[in-house]
């Protein structure tokens, strides 16, 4: 493992630096002694499995937590981040993977919201924040307009916005926390060239992914974290993937995909030419018993459109379902459901747990039907059909009584997946099911997904990722 | 959810026996078993309101017509009383009207997607203009009423008055529907998380629809106990009381943003306001001195409240720390 030098080997000091930061909440040390440095003009890449501290270090860095020991330096010069506001007047900044920015306010006021410009008289001098503002975009070569509300405006402008605001305060330290999680391939490639812009202008860029393509792409050094500890840091150029990967799991991942026996039996769903006035037209497909059936696209190609059609989300303007040789309409999701077409959404925190009832009511709700007898609910009966399918998923809960909010987001998504399995499903579409999770729980959702289909399940895998 | 719960109800039924027990060291005769009686008697119209109340709530709505829905349907009762037809008809009538009126509300609601704070503004105004229409502005008054009418609700059942029983009653049959129901657990589900209802097969509109549909049917029923208990109807009874009822669904630990609640929070929380409401005058406090006194004891229990949902916060946030 290579140490963390002072200084790198163009003999720059880093802009900023931690040391020997250590960080508990009651009950977990999240963070154990880590170091980080950050160099102008470059790109540092921070690697870690779910868990592994990456997001509390961004926490401490934006001054919303305070670490328990350890130092921060900014130009070798000891400081404290006592709240956001400090840290930004340090010239830290973070662009999230869902940018937290103000939806009802225009670009303008949103770059500038918090240190606008002022006129003679104090008050907001709205020209000026709006040439400033075409300014700042223009910089990052965007034609944005400075008007524009921001709920009108897709993620990639968004994170946009978000970089212009960054320059603005003129930050010296630029945190992207998987910036590129929503975007598209496109927009990604415009991502890349903006980082080289900011690079280029001297910005020291914290970049946290979970995509090793990207990383290798545009970073000029690497930190992996594990489990709260620092496992190593170096230069992008002396390491490869694989090192990179027994890093940050701390064992050998050999193959993320089970090797299995096709078994296909005879169709489940057949899907003649669906067609939608906006979103996909004439998709015809044909699934199988205990077959596994890829859905690749980009994010905007249509795909996750697709599928909420066959979930009744959406209505088809044209074309034929089949189930087994049944013609079906699906006008709702109930409907999907009794015919045996389950749809575990891309965005489970959302879309998936309802937070607030305890696991088996969320996994019951689905099948309320079967446990419930004359009309009434029968609490043994859920609790029977629960346990069943959190066993078989090996929920870690202190007990189905539980709070669904109160669990890790992996333990909901196993939650969400129990609620479909309980409905003894014949086709399970699987949304994004590897969606920013790491490479060893990567590979547990592939075995799993190969586990349905050798049951007779069908199962529908739509993703972004080509492996 | 559920020891949380546990845990605010049973600080608030403590709240309710000390503050009743702070009462009596100077009031004893506060505490006598008539006056316990009389007092739970009175409490009934906010307890049925507080539980209808309750299931909109749930589904992340609120309905604000409902004091003017039992305006409605008391003013009607006593009409149709006036007209001489026979009781059990009239009090029937009175719980499918205020059901229409729910219903109408509930439509509202789930076909033109309008958010019910603004659905039932609107409908609580309309219907006291009904209600001005259809009675011209005149009080119906006590020597207007058949004995029958009147006496139904002041019947005594061992040692309880009917109107006392009816709401025991409301409060057994609410228990099972939200507690034993797949509509109960939709109400949940649907406040909790409507994006993650849809996925589930869950009608949210029309979840929220029948919601707003029993807490109509509840405010007919509390109209006509409340005409009969009070001998009086005219266009203005119940003026606000559906902020009262609204409160006591808040002291009750029934979250606003829809979700979370529980039967005995809004039983217990109406207790809490009628207590207070039937002490005050006792302990001769000026009428001035009563609203503010109320209005005091609602943010404190808020603010109780929304410590102990500050605290769910925090285990909240120490799992997703170890996610981190």
């Amino acid at each position: 493992m290579s140490s963390v030098s002072a200084v790198s080997e163009h003999g720059a000091a880093p802009v900023l630096s931690l040391a020997g930061i250590s960080k508990s909440f009651p009950g977990v040390r999240a963070l154990h002694d880590v170091g980080l440095e950050l160099y102008p003009g470059q790109v540092t890449a921070l690697v870690g499995e779910n868990g592994a501290g990456k997001s509390t270090i961004v926490k401490i860095l934006t001054g919303i937590y305070q670490p328990d020991a350890g130092t921060i330096r900014v130009d070798g010069q000891e400081t404290r981040f006592p709240s956001a506001a400090a840290a930004s007047l340090a010239g830290v900044t973070a662009i999230h993977q869902e940018t937290v920015l103000f939806d009802e306010l225009t670009v303008a006021e949103n770059i500038y919201l918090g240190h606008a410009p002022r006129t003679r008289w104090g008050l907001i001098d709205w020209r000026a924040m709006r040439e400033g503002a075409k300014t700042l975009l223009e910089r990052i070569g965007s034609d944005l307009d400075p008007e524009v509300r921001l709920r009108d405006l897709g993620i990639a402008s968004k994170h946009l916005v978000a970089i212009a605001r960054a320059l603005s305060i003129d930050a010296r330290v630029v945190i992207m926390d998987e910036p590129t999680a929503a975007l598209s391939h496109k927009e990604i490639h415009e991502l890349y060239a903006l980082i080289e812009r900011l690079k280029a202008e001297g910005k020291a860029i914290l970049f946290i992914s979970h995509k090793f393509d990207e990383i290798f792409r545009i970073a000029d050094r690497w930190t992996v974290f594990r489990d709260g500890q620092l496992v190593g840091a170096g230069l992008m150029r002396d390491v490869r993937e694989a090192q990179l990967v027994r890093m940050m799991v701390g064992r050998q991942v050999d193959q993320i995909f089970p090797q299995r026996e096709p078994t296909a039996g005879p169709p489940v769903l057949t899907v003649a030419g669906y067609n939608h006035p906006t979103e996909f037209a004439d998709i015809s497909f044909t699934l199988h018993r205990g077959e596994i059936l890829g859905f690749y696209g980009l994010v905007g190609a249509g795909r996750s459109e697709v599928m909420q059609a066959l979930f009744g989300l959406t209505k088809p303007s044209k074309g034929a379902c089949r189930i087994g040789d049944r013609v079906v309409v699906i006008r709702s999701t109930a409907e999907a459901i009794q015919n045996g077409i389950v749809y575990v959404p891309e965005d489970r925190g959302r879309q998936g747990a309802v937070k607030g009832l305890p696991i088996f009511q969320n996994i019951t709700l689905p099948s309320l039907a079967k446990t419930s007898r004359r009309g009434f609910l029968r609490l043994a009966e859920e609790f029977k059909l629960a346990r069943a399918y959190t066993e078989r998923l090996d929920l870690r809960a202190t007990s189905l009584d539980q709070d669904v909010g109160l669990l890790s987001g992996g333990n909901q998504q196993k939650v969400v997946i129990a609620k479909w399995l309980a409905t003894r499903p014949r086709v399970i579409i699987l949304d994004e099911p590897t969606k920013g999770i790491d490479i060893g729980s990567k590979a547990a959702v592939h075995d799993f997904m190969a586990e349905l289909a050798a049951e007779g399940l069908a199962v529908i895998m739509v993703s972004s990722e080509i492996p | 959810m559920t020891q949380l719960a546990k845990s605010r109800e049973a600080l608030l039924a403590l709240a309710i026996v000390v503050m009743t027990g702070l009462i009596a060291l100077r009031f004893p005769d506060f505490v006598t078993p008539s006056n316990l009686v009389g007092t739970f008697n009175d409490t009934s119209p906010l307890i049925i309101l507080a539980l209808g109340e309750m299931v909109v709530i749930l589904t992340k709505s609120i309905d604000l017509s409902v004091a003017a829905n039992l305006a409605l349907c008391g003013m009607v009762a006593a009409m149709m009383n006036e007209a001489g037809l026979p009781l059990p008809l009239i009090i029937l009538a009175a719980i499918m009207l205020g059901a229409v009126v729910g219903a109408i509300n509930g439509l509202l609601v789930w076909k033109l997607d309008i958010p019910s704070i603004v659905v039932t503004l609107g409908t609580m105004t309309i219907t006291r203009g009904v209600i001005f229409l259809i009675s011209g502005g005149a009080w119906i008054n006590d020597h207007q009423m058949s004995e029958l009418f009147k006496g139904f609700p002041r019947m005594s059942l061992i040692g309880l008055p009917v109107m006392s029983w009816i709401a025991i009653a409301v409060v057994v049959l609410l228990g099972v529907i939200v507690g034993r129901t797949a509509l109960g657990r939709a109400c949940f589900a649907v406040g909790g998380n409507p994006h993650a209802a849809v996925y589930t097969g869950i009608d949210v509109g029309r979840t929220q629809f029948l919601a707003f549909t029993l807490s109509g049917a509840l405010a007919g029923l509390t109209g006509y106990l409340w005409i009969a208990r009070y001998a009086v109807a005219y266009v203005d009874i119940a003026n606000g009381f559906e902020l009262d009822v609204v409160a006591a669904c808040v002291i009750g630990g029934i979250s606003i943003a829809g979700g979370i609640g529980s039967v005995s929070g809004a039983v217990l929380g109406a207790l809490f306001f009628g207590i207070i409401k039937n002490a005050l005058p006792v302990i001769g406090i000026s009428p001035f001195w009563q609203m503010a006194i109320s209005g005091t004891a609602i943010l404190i229990a808020v603010a109780v409240n929304a410590r102990e949902g500050r605290r769910a916060g925090r285990v909240i946030l120490r799992t997703a720390e170890t996610r981190s």
